[in-house]
């Protein structure tokens, strides 16, 4: 005699309704369909750098159409909000050991934080943005 | 005790995931200012061309475009099954390929300039 194993109906395609936190869950899954999206972006952008300053020139206006600038507006948003949880999750997937204690979830967290700012700000410098 | 190949899925992965975080933001940010009609001076042909024309250039456009297709492709992988899409040794397999293409199509893109 075996017992029967409990088997809970999950339905496939509608279960992170069920919880506010699947849905953040998902709403950060998402994110990687427009930085996948963006990355064959730049493939695209290096084919048409590789083919000379006509074809990258017209590349640069293909972007300015308004289809586009939705496009990287979402791009955007996915990309800051998958830094901002990746760099959250930091401090959960690799806590650091300094003799005894452990050093403050917040601190690693916080420190990836202003590498990123401080990279972003050096790139936008070199890209003569300011 | 069977040998695992996710190690080999997962260093790029998170690899990627690290990449994305710190570099697609800002590289985002540089398009969408040329998009709004604001173009960094950066982006300009001779500019780009002569940063991509550098092996230094040339390393950091590879690292940053390849590490980021494969996460991507992973990530979506999960996605798909989350939305639903079971048939993940099929997903799997056409994301990892687009991935590895894309990456290939990088590098000779980069070697051409």
């Amino acid at each position: 005699m075996s017992r029967n194993p409990l088997v809970r109906a999950v339905p496939p395609t509608s279960w992170f309704f069920r919880q506010p936190r699947y849905l953040r869950y998902m709403s950060r899954e998402i994110t990687s369909i427009f930085i996948g999206a963006y990355c064959v972006l730049l493939v695209v952008g290096l084919q048409r750098l590789s083919a000379g300053q006509t074809a990258w020139e017209g590349f640069l206006l293909a972007l300015r159409s308004p289809a586009s600038i939705v496009f990287q507006f979402l791009c955007l948003v996915a990309a800051v909000y998958h830094a901002a949880t990746w760099f959250n999750a930091t401090q959960k997937a690799m806590p650091l050991q300094i003799g005894e204690n452990f050093v403050p979830g917040n601190v690693i967290s916080g420190a990836h934080y202003v590498v990123w700012i401080l990279l972003s700000l050096v790139v936008l410098y070199f890209a003569g943005v300011f | 005790m069977t040998k695992s190949h996710k190690p080999v899925v997962w260093f790029p992965f998170a690899a990627g995931g690290t990449v994305i975080a710190f570099c697609i933001p800002v590289i985002v940010v540089l398009t969408f200012l040329a998009a709004l009609g604001h173009m960094p001076a950066g982006l300009s042909y001779e500019r780009l061309h002569a940063f991509a024309a550098n092996g230094v250039g040339k390393l950091v456009l590879f690292g940053v475009i390849s590490l980021s297709l494969w996460s991507s492709a992973h990530r979506l992988r999960c996605t798909c099954y989350d939305f639903g899409l079971r048939a993940d040794t099929l997903v799997a397999t056409v994301l990892y390929v687009a991935a590895i293409l894309g990456g290939i199509a990088a590098a000779l893109f980069l070697l051409r300039i």
